[in-house]
């Protein structure tokens, strides 16, 4: 299991690390391997561990059970002055008393480097960034996308192994936001480092990343690809937290090969791939773009259902209608307007139409195998349980 | 338009009275240091200089008699007056000094402290505020002479008692005035530079100081200040010293001379010309970078008030 230093396959791993903040877990038992020029997120709703998980690795906090790992050598206890790791923080934490480019030669000016050396190190960085010709200002003179720019000149001009970015783009506007992950991303490229990114924005993750980690409640949900994350959420939190989800919950009436059948109720029958054991309550979840909804009632069969029509929308590039399924089951569906043909634009409100959906588009997201009666496999689970469910439904 | 300026006008000459409520007071003492005695009392003197009259002989000086500089002189050679001054000012220095020391030192320990543990700290800390200084005085000096009665080498009344005295109060309120910018100062910083590698006193010397200096240049004058005029305390515990405002009082009751006032214009000027220098050196070290001349500046600015 442990490798030899210098033979090390990742730059931060995490082996079953919790810290708790007094009887508040912050991070549960978290496994999380991080690997060499990677650029991975941590994504979660607010109070979910990211920043907790971010100040263990920089430094600031200290795990109180499991072993953290930096370039493969124990981190606990290492102070964050000796770690060969580097922070952008979320309030940009610029030195105000000091000007652009003292800023970002304060680290190497703590390493020793000579003033000569020093000035020319900052001054590539901040080309890096693309911030030039600002150096003798005070931070407090620059505006808030500038000075995002100096945190980021601040710690890159280390060459960390690791950089930490706490929600770098958390205060800039939309449009700013954008640029700069573009910039943020093709700085990454650029230098080759090890970047850990921590957002509670879905699309900046994904757009970002080589891999997400999605959090929740202080553990890792799921981690991989953004594609794989949205195509194949493993949980219900996942599937709720990414994109959009519309649920249906029943039980397995059939499982033939790796095929399940569900009986949602009101004559709704999801079929669909995964391995899901009879008699067992599952909940099913299927995205609106995967579903399609044509005018008129013919017959219903497995991945159709019957539905009444109850409003629909323009988002832009796409319509979308909110449903009744014959189960009293409220979904939505979505349509590209790109088609050529789009079919949603001749529905409203009232309409009866057929909802209909592949055997690919079903997604399995929990199992609860029944004990006495399973009444509650309507009903909503939270995502802990969820959690719970998906892991034993690993083992 | 004319609204606007209307009301600027209103303000500007609002804040015109305001300055010359502040100060007409200290210009009317400053005139008068060159107030003459009155003409029936130069009746029959005989010397060359007026300002050797006795101060129960000099006449009505609160108005005025013609211009003289002869009390300066006067006021310099008085053998009380200038020790005294000198005395206090030993004090207040020493007093500012160390009670910025104490104060900083408490601040930076007691802000990060858990609430539980503060707690007695803080309520000993506005005692030393609160409690009326006519008690803290009488309990200084029965403590004082107890103590030398048990401990030989603790110094008699006098010098070194007054300063005692004057860094517990002082002490408390820079801690007070420190920490609140400390606090307010929050941890980002420090972690900062934690983060780019510098240790906790490279971090202090570089971080953490220079944003506290504003403050602790505030706690230092007013630490000077409140002990160059505080009366009640060395009364007390002065022994056989006596200090500028103990030498003032005791005056009053044989009548002050213009004297006095010569004196305290000197004060006044020597404060001005220090605050007028202190104020240049920061301005010219704004363009440098490591240190924190803006709020400084600001700070001192609110200082000359009083
Ligand atoms: N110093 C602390 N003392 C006590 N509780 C803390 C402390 N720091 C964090 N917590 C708690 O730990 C939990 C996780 O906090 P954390 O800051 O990691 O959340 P986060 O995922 O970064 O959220 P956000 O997106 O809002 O920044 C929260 O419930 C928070 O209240
Ligand atoms: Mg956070």
């Amino acid at each position: 299991m442990t490798l030899a230093p210098g033979d090390v396959a990742f730059d931060v791993e995490f082996r079953g690390i919790t810290k708790r903040f007094g009887p508040l877990v912050a991070v549960n038992r978290v496994d999380l391997q991080v690997n060499k020029g990677e650029f991975l997120s941590l994504l979660g709703p607010s109070g979910c561990g990211k920043t907790t998980s971010l100040r263990m690795i920089a430094g600031f906090e200290q795990p109180d059970e499991g072993e953290l790992l930096i370039g493969g050598t124990d981190a606990v206890g290492v102070p964050p002055y000796r770690r060969n790791v580097n922070t952008v923080f979320q309030s940009y934490a610029l030195f105000p008393h000091m000007s652009v480019i003292d800023n970002v030669a304060y680290g190497l000016k703590q390493r020793g480097t000579g003033k000569a050396e020093r000035i020319r190190l900052s001054g590539e960085a901040l080309e890096l960034v693309q911030l030039t010709g600002r150096q003798d200002h005070r931070p407090s003179m620059l505006s808030g996308g500038q000075q995002q720019r100096v945190a980021l000149a601040r710690a890159l001009v280390m060459h960390p192994q690791v950089l930490l970015l706490d929600e770098p783009l958390g205060a800039l506007d939309l449009k700013l936001r954008k640029e700069m992950q573009v910039e943020l991303k093709r700085i990454q490229e650029q230098v080759g480092i090890t970047f850990i990114y921590v957002t509670h924005d879905q699309e900046e993750a994904l757009s970002m990343s080589d891999r997400v980690a999605v959090m929740s409640n202080g553990v890792i949900e799921q981690l991989d690809e953004p594609r794989v994350i949205y195509d194949n959420p493993r949980t219900s939190f996942v599937a709720e937290f990414i994109g959009d989800m519309n649920f249906l919950s029943g039980v397995v009436t059939e499982k033939v090969g790796g095929q399940f059948i569900v009986d949602a109720g009101g004559g709704v029958v999801i079929r669909g791939h995964g391995a899901a054991s009879r008699g067992s309550s599952v909940r099913v979840g299927i995205r609106p773009e995967r579903m399609t909804a044509l005018p008129g009632s013919p017959e219903q069969q497995a991945n159709s259902a019957k539905a009444t029509v109850l409003s629909k929308m323009y988002l832009g590039d796409q319509i979308q209608i909110s449903v009744s399924l014959a189960n009293g089951q409220r979904i939505i569906v979505r349509e590209q307007r790109a088609s050529a043909n789009p079919v949603l634009d001749v529905v409203y409100s009232g309409d009866e139409v057929l909802v209909s959906w592949d055997d690919k588009a079903p997604l399995l997201l929990e199992q609860t195998v029944p004990l006495q009666s399973s009444a509650e496999a309507e009903q909503y689970t939270p995502s802990e349980e969820a959690a719970v469910h998906a892991s034993t439904e690993e083992s | 338009m004319p609204r606007v300026s209307r009301a600027k006008a209103g303000f500007s000459v609002w804040a015109g009275v305001v300055f010359v409520f502040l100060y007409l007071p200290i210009a009317v003492m400053a005139l008068f240091a060159f107030n003459k005695p009155s003409e029936a009392a130069l009746v029959g003197f005989q010397g060359t200089d007026w300002c050797a009259l006795p101060p129960d002989k000099i006449g009505n000086v609160s108005v005025w008699n013609g211009f003289t500089t002869c009390w300066f002189s006067a006021g310099l050679h008085d053998p009380s007056y200038v020790p005294a001054i000198i005395t206090s000012a030993e004090i207040a220095a020493l007093a500012a000094i160390i009670a910025t020391c104490l104060g900083l030192c408490a601040a930076l320990a007691l802000a990060r402290m858990k609430t539980k543990i503060r707690a007695p700290f803080d309520v000993l800390v506005y005692l030393t505020l609160v409690v009326p200084e006519i008690v803290v005085a009488v309990a200084s000096l029965i403590f004082f002479v107890q103590l030398r009665n048990h401990v030989p080498f603790f110094p008699q009344l006098g010098f070194w008692t007054i300063l005692i005295g004057q860094v517990v109060f002082n002490a408390s309120l820079a801690m007070l005035v420190i920490r609140a910018r400390f606090v307010g100062m929050g941890d980002t910083l420090e972690e900062a530079a934690y983060d780019l590698g510098s240790g906790p006193v490279s971090t202090f010397r570089q971080v953490t100081f220079p944003r506290l200096m504003p403050a602790i240049v505030a706690s230092a004058l007013l630490s000077f200040t409140f002990s160059f005029d505080d009366y009640v305390l060395p009364a007390f515990t002065n022994g056989t010293t006596n200090t500028w405002p103990i030498v003032l009082y005791s005056a009053v009751r044989f009548g002050i001379t213009p004297a006095v006032n010569a004196l305290a214009t000197i004060m006044l000027a020597l404060t001005a010309v220090a605050v007028i220098a202190v104020a240049l050196v920061l301005r010219r070290s704004r363009s440098r970078t490591t240190s924190a001349p803006d709020a400084v500046g600001s700070s001192l600015g609110g200082m000359i008030g009083f």
